[in-house]
């Protein structure tokens, strides 16, 4: 049984087809990136998962349950949990409480939770900034805070919403090698991401949105190859020209 | 974090002490300031803490003051057991309002319009019926005891508000330490990040309601017992509902000093202003110079005083 498996997923505005008819499956223990160009629906496909939106035709299963109909914080609850591509942290409180909240998703224990929250700070490579207010955090910082806040509510499976978007190649070297890391303890991780160099370091498969569609799926190596991807990324004149 | 501590039982001391140095005018004064203290208290765990913006919470007054009184009259009950009653009424009313507003996702001035709308239809209900005192509002005759928490000397309504202050402080603390209050605050600060961590945004929003609504309307019978008289063109008019958020914004929302330092501020310039502008035969001109605080603090200290406060004070006590 796969962990999550999409069926003919489809999300409209008005007459917008902001995800239409979109299928796949991830495999625990992978990671799968998710990759388009703007506007292809790869954000609405996640608030669409994790029960910002409502589908309007199609299933979700999520270990075996069906997910549609549920409310974000019960979906964070069964162990799906996003971070937002434009970060939002709590920013009146330090980083350390910040974690402290997410982590209570599985406590009611303000104490265990802090434990909880320190292990993951420290993991993630904000234990000098722990006591910092979140307002004072640079974005490649509020980032890490982003992936931290996930990771304590100790979700089986992790959403990442272009966490690369907006850091220098150094940074998204580090960022690689923390993700790389955090799925070699266990977790299924499905990202969004244009930063191409962290999709194909991490990614064994991608799936490729265009226009709320599913053009391709495949190896990213490959995928990168195909007719259709690179219409949608370059334009048509483009990609006839590249040939 | 100890010397403050150190600090609040050495001012809680003096305050205990303090009755014995006072006229009955200053005593009144200051029951005035842990009265809104405490007010200010239980509006803050709904918006200061929350973010969840009520304009009406002069209606839990309201019922507090009036279930109280009614429970008396009719049943003879003693105020100290229909205070919780009373209490309870006003958060089921809470939670009416907040199903309206939270379920709906109604939010900022949309929410602040509902909390508006139900106090209106509240105090409309008391004026016009003659259960409540109609027009003239209700009288109460005193029967000096302490069972009925009618006293003829200021020196007990000193302690009972004092005590009311203690309680709120110590309610707010707690729930700063525990899982409520921290999803509270994280539905304050990013309501969506907060819901994709787990926080249930309905179920949190409704306890923090009533818990406030409840809280509140415990003034409620204190303003009967204390004052002998009720009208709900003072005590549940949206001038009063002002009155009550007032003192939180200027002392600072979202934290347990806020509202105390506030009330520490405001309520003495209100009271002797008004005496004073009345007496010289400028009646409401004390409304005036609220404007002007309010306009001074928004401008100068925008997250209140305490936080100048707290700064000034651990230079003070050395950190």
């Amino acid at each position: 049984m796969s962990l999550l498996e999409l069926k003919n997923v489809s999300k409209n505005f008005g007459g917008l087809k902001a995800v239409h008819q979109v299928s796949f499956s991830l495999e625990r223990g992978e990671i799968l990136g998710i990759i388009g160009p703007n506007g292809a629906g790869k954000t609405t496909l996640f608030n669409t998962l994790t029960g910002f939106y409502k589908p309007d035709e199609g299933e979700i299963w999520f270990e075996g349950e069906r997910l549609v109909g549920l409310k974000p914080h019960q979906i964070c609850k069964k162990g799906m949990v996003r971070t937002f591509q434009i970060v939002k942290p709590f920013l009146e409180l330090t980083t350390l409480e910040n974690v402290v909240i997410a982590a209570l998703n599985r406590t009611e224990l303000i104490r265990e939770a802090t434990e909880k929250a320190l292990q993951t700070i420290e993991m993630v490579g904000l234990k000098d900034k722990a006591e910092t207010l979140a307002t004072g955090l640079t974005l490649p910082h509020r980032k890490r805070l982003e992936l931290a806040r996930a990771l304590a509510t100790e979700p089986k499976l992790l959403l990442l919403d272009e966490v690369m978007a907006g850091l220098t190649p150094t940074e998204v070297e580090e960022l690689i090698r923390l993700l790389k890391e955090i799925n070699r303890r266990g977790m299924t991780i499905l990202m969004i991401e244009h930063v191409m160099q962290g999709v194909m370091a991490l990614s064994k498969r991608v799936v490729v949105l265009n226009y709320g569609e599913k053009i391709a799926e495949g190896v990213p190596q490959e995928v990168v190859k195909n007719r259709q991807v690179i219409d949608a990324y370059l334009g048509e004149e483009f990609g006839n020209a590249s040939n | 974090m100890k010397k403050l501590y150190l600090f609040l039982l050495v001012a809680f001391v003096a305050l205990l002490v303090l009755p014995k140095f006072l006229s009955s005018y200053a005593l009144g004064i200051f029951i005035m300031i842990f009265f809104y203290a405490y007010l200010g208290q239980s509006w803050n765990i709904l918006t200061g803490y929350t973010g969840v913006i009520s304009l009406g919470h002069s209606l839990y007054v309201g019922i507090g003051a009036y279930m109280t009184y009614l429970l008396t009259l009719t049943l003879g009950l003693s105020p100290w057991i229909g205070m919780w009653i009373g209490g309870l009424t006003a958060g089921l009313i809470g939670l009416v309002i907040g199903f309206f507003g939270f379920r709906f996702g109604l939010k900022g001035v949309y929410f602040v319009l509902l909390t508006i709308s139900f106090a209106e239809i509240g105090r409309l209900i008391v004026l016009h019926l003659k259960v409540f005192g109609s027009f003239q509002g209700l009288f109460i005759t005193p029967h000096f005891s302490a069972a009925n928490f009618q006293f003829k000397e200021n020196v007990p309504y000193y302690y009972i508000a004092l005590g009311y202050v203690i309680f709120s402080m110590v309610v707010v603390r707690l729930l700063e330490r525990s899982k409520i209050g921290r999803y509270m605050i994280a539905l304050r600060e990013e309501e969506e990040a907060a819901e994709s961590l787990g926080v249930n945004v309905f179920k949190y929003k409704m306890i923090a309601i009533f818990i406030s609504a409840w809280m509140t309307s415990l003034a409620g019978a204190f303003y009967t017992n204390y004052l002998y008289y009720l009208h709900p063109g003072t005590m549940m008019s949206m001038a009063f509902s002002i009155e009550i958020i007032l003192r939180p914004i200027i002392g600072g929302m979202g934290t347990v000093l806020g509202p105390v330092i506030g009330s520490f501020l405001i309520t003495p310039l209100a009271e002797i202003s008004r005496t004073y502008f009345a007496k010289a035969g400028y009646e409401g001109l004390h409304l005036v110079i609220y404007g002007f605080l309010l306009v001074a603090v928004v401008l100068f200290f925008p997250r209140g005083v305490i936080s100048y406060i707290k700064k000034a004070l651990s230079s003070l006590l050395g950190g």
